[in-house]
């Protein structure tokens, strides 16, 4: 009885001994790349009205001309009412949109990536995009199939930035020395930082294909970490009064939330009036913000706004 | 002098690391001082930051909306708090009409009982009041529910192309019981001052009685009688304005599958995006968490840059004072 018990408490401290290592190797591995400043965290904004004022009528149709988005959403056969309703509504409006998939779907055209592992899908992914696009499009926007995404209110954003420096914008979270960003509020990277994803990606120390040291890293922390070692860092995108423009949550939530914590101000503090992103939605909440964000306005008032956007030929929602 | 550069340095990042949390969502967003509904300018009520709103303005000045909703005392905390923090806002004037006047809230009490049945006696008593005590604050008398959400620079625009004296009334069109149809209750409807003057004169004489609490059936006879016509509210492209359910009905549902609605919608029942016209008036069955969210909607979230493409023109302008040709919209190829 005694010998058992002490065998137990000498593997109790053993295996706590080996907890406390493995850790203290993870956080050395993380923290690698970072410098001192721990409470760092990097907020990024949207452009200002003098950034945007006199330009003439070919200025404007050039400049919204040259932001040129292509989107990624990743897909799963169980997302087939969510995959639908992405495409019928805001992918329309992305410059090109493609469903990357983990296997083919007959319903559907996809990219097929052939596996089920999310961290695989998102690698996968950015190289095929990188390969095939790096020419044709400068920033890249991932998004999964529960997400509704503003692509005017995204190509605003990032008007006056320059996809040639290494930009990767989103809702971002920070997790101990990482700051990632959350990518059900969808991710945004310039053609800088996937060329340098793609560069990373062939080393298997910095950025290897199975995750983390011991446990697995979420796929959006994964992407930041291998990011991080090419010099690349996340950013929170925010509006001019500093509310978040990517949100991980649907506007419903956020509509609760602030009924219940600032009941006289729920509208103008809830959600900014240039959000990008909400997340969380079903198929049918897609077409509500479709027809919310695209064609139900208030008569009478008129925006002078910098950048010129048509709608997309061949639909009759937006 | 290192320790103080480190203070510093530490405070600096303190305040940082503060500033994230103050915006990692909407709990602590700092708000200002929440302005008196009451007492605000015609600017503040027609409002969109970041717009230019002139013709907005001008609507406001010259189609008076005076709103009166349909409420109770067991529903003024729940519902009717949620209607006056949104589309009450921008209507010229707003009433709660209720059979019991709330201090804590801007009510008229009304000299009638509570209850589905009594629906019609509170309708017939909040246009006589709003008959002789505020006649001459408005061109146009709209009713709603305090579950209804209504679009109130939309309503306008319909309205700039009538005037008031013209004995009309607009709402979601019901065709049975009525010949000349009669409109949803739930979905709102508004008199034009004619028509006001015509409803509460035909209870003067006897002429409309109370014969059913189906208020809004009732009142469609009363018009009828009265010479009141029932106005066609779609929009320039045929889509309808005024919904008697929320958005996410109209457009994802079959509606012409439904049980009754095919019974009772007076124009063919469009389906998916041809259910909402752009510039929609009102819905109904709106939740409180939804009067928010068609708010952020329709005033608030929008894509920038983009050119919709149904922009119709404000046709009545000609009629009246001259208008600044540049806030005329084009209207825009289909």
């Amino acid at each position: 009885m005694i010998s058992e018990s002490s065998s137990f408490v000498k593997g109790m401290v053993l295996g706590g001994l080996f907890c406390v290592f493995v850790t203290l190797i993870g956080h050395i591995k993380m923290g690698h790349g970072t410098k001192a400043q721990h409470h760092e965290h990097h907020h990024i904004q949207a452009p200002n009205k003098e950034d945007v004022s006199n330009l003439s009528e070919g200025e404007r149709m050039e400049l919204s001309h040259s932001i040129r988005v292509y989107c990624i959403i990743l897909v799963k056969p169980k997302d087939l009412g969510n995959w639908a309703a992405v495409k019928e509504t805001w992918s329309k409006h992305c410059d090109k949109a493609e469903f990357y998939s983990s296997e083919s779907v007959k319903v559907f055209d996809s990219v097929v990536l052939n596996t089920n592992d999310v961290w695989m899908m998102v690698r996968n992914a950015y190289k095929l995009a990188y390969e095939r696009y790096k020419d044709e499009y400068n920033w890249f926007f991932l998004a999964h199939p529960t997400t509704f995404a503003v692509i005017e209110n995204l190509k605003y954003f990032l008007l006056k930035k320059d996809a040639s420096q290494p930009f990767y914008i989103g809702h971002t979270v920070k997790s101990g020395e990482l700051e990632y960003v959350d990518d059900d509020g969808g991710i945004v990277l310039s053609i800088e930082s996937l060329k340098r994803l793609s560069k990373i990606f062939e080393d298997p120390d910095k950025c290897p294909e199975q995750g983390g040291l011991i446990w697995k890293l979420s796929e959006d922390k994964q992407l930041a970490v291998c990011l991080k070692y090419t010099g690349v860092f996340a950013e929170n995108a925010e509006d001019s009064e500093g509310k978040d423009v990517f949100n991980t949550k649907s506007v419903g939530s956020l509509i609760k939330e602030a009924m219940a914590n600032h009941p006289q101000q729920v509208v103008e503090g809830c959600c900014s009036d240039m959000a990008i992103t909400f997340n969380g939605l079903a198929p049918n909440h897609m077409h509500v913000m479709m027809y919310g964000v695209y064609r139900l306005r208030a008569y009478g008032h008129n925006f002078k706004d910098a950048l010129v956007f048509l709608p997309p030929a061949g639909s009759d929602n937006d | 002098f290192s320790f103080l550069l480190l203070y510093l340095q530490f405070f600096q990042v303190n305040h940082r690391s503060i500033e994230y949390q103050g915006w990692k969502g909407p709990q602590e967003v700092s708000s200002p001082t929440p302005c008196s509904k009451q007492d605000q300018s015609p600017t503040e009520s027609v409002a969109i930051v970041s717009g230019d709103n002139a013709t907005a303005a001008e609507l406001y000045s010259k189609v008076r909306i005076l709103c009166w909703v349909m409420t109770g005392p067991s529903n003024l905390e729940t519902k009717a708090r949620h209607v006056q923090a949104t589309w009450a806002r921008h209507c010229n004037v707003v009433l709660f009409m209720s059979s019991v006047q709330d201090d804590g809230f801007p009510t008229v009490g009304l000299d009638v009982k509570e209850g589905r049945d009594q629906l019609y006696w509170k309708t017939i008593r909040a246009f006589q009041y709003v008959h002789q005590h505020y006649l001459e604050q408005a061109d146009w008398f709209l009713k709603a529910d305090d579950d209804t959400f209504v679009v109130l620079d939309n309503l306008r625009w319909l309205l700039a192309n009538h005037t008031p004296e013209e004995p009309v009334y607009f709402g979601k069109r019901f065709k049975p019981f009525v010949k000349q149809s009669y409109m949803s209750g739930g979905a709102g409807y508004v008199l034009s001052k004619e028509a006001l003057r015509r409803f509460v004169e035909g209870f003067r004489t006897q002429v409309c009685t109370h014969t059913s609490p189906v208020e809004d059936l009732e009142l469609g006879k009363c018009m009828e009688k009265m010479g009141v016509q029932a106005g066609d509210s779609r929009d320039t492209q045929g889509q309808e304005t005024f919904h008697p359910f929320p958005p996410e009905r109209h457009l994802t549902e079959n509606l012409q599958l439904d049980y009754y609605y095919p019974t009772y919608s007076f124009y063919p029942i469009l389906l998916g995006a041809q259910s909402c016209s752009d510039l929609s008036i009102s819905f109904h069955y709106v939740s409180p968490e939804e009067m928010y969210l068609l708010e952020y909607l329709s005033r608030h979230l929008r894509p920038y840059g983009y050119q919709p493409r149904y922009q119709p023109a404000l046709t009545a302008w000609n009629r009246t004072a001259a208008l600044n040709p540049k806030d005329r919209v084009t209207p825009a190829a289909l």
